[in-house]
């Protein structure tokens, strides 16, 4: 037996060397392009978020923790901050709720259902900028809305959707649903076909009504796809900028900037790119710790055994 | 877990967009350094991506080219706003067009500042005398010249006829409180009297400059753009006259979302005829027709801005500015000889009579035919002075700071000392 396990030793350890070489030449591709596009420019934000640079020339006037301190006493910014806010929010508690409804009521069997599966999905394949440019359209004053509002007789509910700072939101949060709607509910349709038709027979059998076994059977069943879906609306919500900034470009009187578009005025526009790298970083830190905060508490059970926990 | 790394690659992207721009310093090596006679690529940014001038250009390119067999010229025309970001991250990796259309004023100063662009002191010095001196003088920083000017334009108030005439005005106003009267008949007539396009806050700006320029004078204009003091009692004059024009509700619906070119904007509100006054550049009148529904636009007359009683400014100073060209730093010689070609009678005389552009090459006015261009034409040739855009004079962020503010004026949000008080902190900043 000792020299048994003396010989199986090395032949182990060369194994192993050489699975780590295989593992490592499968990593270097990925690894590269992702230390180039991503890492690299990453590291490049932070270095130049010290800098109270205009993007031409050389980086001599190092500012240290400047740039963040006048990000945070600055209303505009503060404000873009909040309306991220204001569409996380909106997102998880309208939003995905409504696409959830629609896929419990598209999962029945309905006349049609594939064609109206298809007909809400289809916005989420526009790109954003189309969507906005139709949007666009159809709430300038006059347009296609205020026109069908007014032929409905519904006319006092007219407003000016975009030019008005207290309803712009509301107006953009529209438009980000009736795009985004679509891809939850397909989300969730993939879940609840996911969900044994069994375990909600064996309720109703038992004598659970419509409601119980929803509350109790399907929505249980189908969180992992709530978490996903709710994962990736908070992610977005945060990252916003095509429709926004087509739509309204951050106004009118910076009521509906965000983060991003923010972030591309003050480096684009205003050619602050030092100060503009700050809030660059401000952003991805708040994403990368949400997205570590939700992978680790809320996705814990859902990805047990892949990414938190290294295979082990 | 593959798609939240996927997302989250995605987020980080977004972060790198701006620093994305900054990586790389792939050098422009064919063109620098080249000899006389040697092949020569030039690479040349426009931005007029519309005819008729996108066609007088490529024309003179090609025309160049046959009569330099040794030179290509390698065009990228690009829209206004692309251009400005395109040309941001280029410069950032050093690697700059030889020729590109620049405003002149504070940009083109941050450029030479960081000695991205030539000093063609020298190698215009022979002919540059022969263009409009008020276009020349845009495009120098400290006495040297760092760019060569096209087209020198004006901003005044572009006005619908028949609208005029349908509320029973018989001539354009020459002072302010005629202008306000007026704004009152078309009111009383029914008719919208002004579009603006505040989504791009440049246009906004437009009237808070013009009544600094006519309340505060040019001289106020220069010593705020030196030491910051926007706050004078000047400006914020200015800003009142400006709020006042604003109570009256004269612009359009909806004009806080209307961009200026494009759906829903202020030049389709005029080009349809759906407001009768706007304060624009030379380049109004193809835009209304561009974005009319009958692609002709109504048809327009123009009256310089109107006098402020007991302003420090007079008629004859104007609010405008030009395009021109700048040079990349490593442009080959060839480069400023084709600027040269360019501004010269041959295309010059083609591009005024072509109705979009207002030559500077001396002599070359005669060409401008349109009614509405020649009225500009003369006022420039009378202007004592000429104010060059404020959000090109100053520094970007200053430029911005004005629109912003401005907008705020316009939104109620924000009162005439606000407006000022917050330009002068963000020029001080600066």
């Amino acid at each position: 037996m000792p020299a048994g396990r003396a010989l199986s030793r090395p032949t182990r350890r060369s194994r192993d060397r050489r699975r780590w070489v295989t593992i490592a030449l499968f990593l270097l591709p990925a690894l590269v392009l992702y230390g180039l596009l991503v890492i690299a420019p990453v590291v490049q934000a932070i270095y130049y978020s010290g800098f109270d640079w205009n993007g031409l020339g050389s980086l001599d006037d190092f500012v240290g923790l400047e740039n963040f301190r006048r990000a945070f006493s600055d209303d505009v910014f503060v404000g873009a901050l909040k309306h991220n806010g204001f569409f996380i929010g909106l997102s998880l508690l309208l939003q995905l709720p409504f696409a959830l409804a629609m896929a419990l009521l598209l999962q029945a069997r309905l006349r049609g259902r594939a064609l109206l599966r298809i007909l809400y999905f289809a916005p989420f394949v526009l790109s954003e900028v189309v969507t906005a440019v139709i949007w666009t359209l159809m709430l300038q004053p006059d347009g296609l809305v205020d026109q069908s509002l007014d032929r409905a007789g519904l006319d006092p509910l007219i407003h000016q959707w975009l030019a008005e700072p207290g309803i712009v939101l509301w107006s953009l949060f529209v438009v980000i649903s009736w795009k985004y709607f679509g891809f939850h509910m397909i989300l969730y349709l993939a879940g609840l076909q996911q969900i044994p038709r069994e375990l909600e027979e064996a309720a109703m059998i038992d004598g659970a009504t419509r409601l119980q076994v929803l509350r109790y059977v399907t929505l249980p069943l189908l969180g992992p796809t709530i978490r996903i879906s709710a994962f990736l609306s908070v992610i977005g919500a945060l990252q916003l900028f095509d429709l926004i900034w087509v739509m309204t470009g951050g106004g009118p009187v910076n009521s509906s900037n965000t983060m991003a578009t923010y972030l591309i005025d003050w480096s684009f526009k205003r050619f602050q790119f030092g100060y503009a790298s700050a809030v660059a970083v401000i952003m991805l830190v708040i994403s990368l710790l949400f997205a570590l905060f939700w992978q680790r508490f809320v996705l814990r059970r859902d990805i047990d055994g892949a990414l938190t926990t290294m295979g082990r | 877990m593959f798609r939240s790394v996927g997302w989250m690659v995605g987020v980080l992207a977004v972060t790198a967009l701006v620093a994305a721009g900054c990586g790389g310093d792939d050098d422009d090596s064919d063109g620098s350094a080249s000899k006389s006679g040697g092949p020569v690529t030039i690479e040349w940014w426009h931005i007029q991506n519309n005819d008729p001038m996108k066609t007088i250009w490529a024309d003179a390119a090609k025309q160049y080219e046959a009569d330099h067999p040794n030179v290509k010229i390698k065009i990228t025309v690009l829209e206004n706003e692309a251009f400005k970001t395109k040309l941001t991250t280029n410069m950032q990796s050093g690697n700059v067009p030889d020729m590109f259309q620049s405003w002149g004023g504070g940009t083109l100063k941050e450029q030479a500042d960081a000695g991205l662009i030539k000093d063609v002191s020298e190698d215009t010095s022979s002919w540059i005398g022969d263009l409009n001196d008020a276009a020349v003088g845009l495009y120098q920083i400290d006495g040297k010249q760092y760019g060569v000017p096209f087209n020198l334009g004006m901003v005044g108030i572009w006005y619908n006829k028949a609208l005029f005439k349908k509320a029973g005005i018989d001539a354009p106003p020459e002072t302010w409180d005629e202008f306000l009267d007026d704004v009152n008949k078309l009111k009383a007539a029914g008719i919208t009297p002004l579009a603006v396009g505040e989504k791009d806050k440049w246009p906004g700006m437009f009237w808070w400059a013009n009544l600094s320029m006519r309340i505060a004078g040019k001289d106020a204009m220069a010593q705020a753009g030196e030491d910051g003091s926007f706050d004078s009692e000047g400006f914020v004059k200015a800003g009142a006259e400006l709020k006042r024009l604003i109570d009256m509700e004269p612009f359009q619906d909806g004009h806080l979302a209307a961009p200026w070119d494009g759906a829903g904007g202020e030049a389709a509100t005029m080009g349809n005829g759906r407001a009768a006054m706007d304060l624009m550049g030379q380049w109004a009148p193809s835009t209304f027709a561009a974005n009319a529904k009958d692609k002709k636009g109504p048809d327009v007359g123009w009256f310089p801005f109107p006098v402020v009683d007991g302003g420090a400014g007079s008629a004859d100073e104007q609010f405008g500015g030009g395009d021109g060209f700048a040079f990349g730093k490593d442009a080959p010689p060839e480069t400023v000889d084709f600027a040269k070609f360019l501004v010269s009678p041959e295309i010059a005389n083609k591009a005024g009579a072509s109705g979009s552009t207002l030559p500077v090459y001396k002599g070359t006015e005669n060409s401008v035919e349109d009614p509405n261009m020649k009225a500009v034409l003369d006022a420039r040739s009378d202007a004592a002075f000429v104010q060059l855009y404020l959000d090109q004079a100053y520094a970007p962020a200053v430029g911005q700071a004005i629109n912003d503010a401005v907008q705020g004026l316009f939104a109620g949000k924000s009162s005439p000392e606000d407006v000022a008080k917050n330009i002068a902190d963000a020029a001080k900043a600066g």
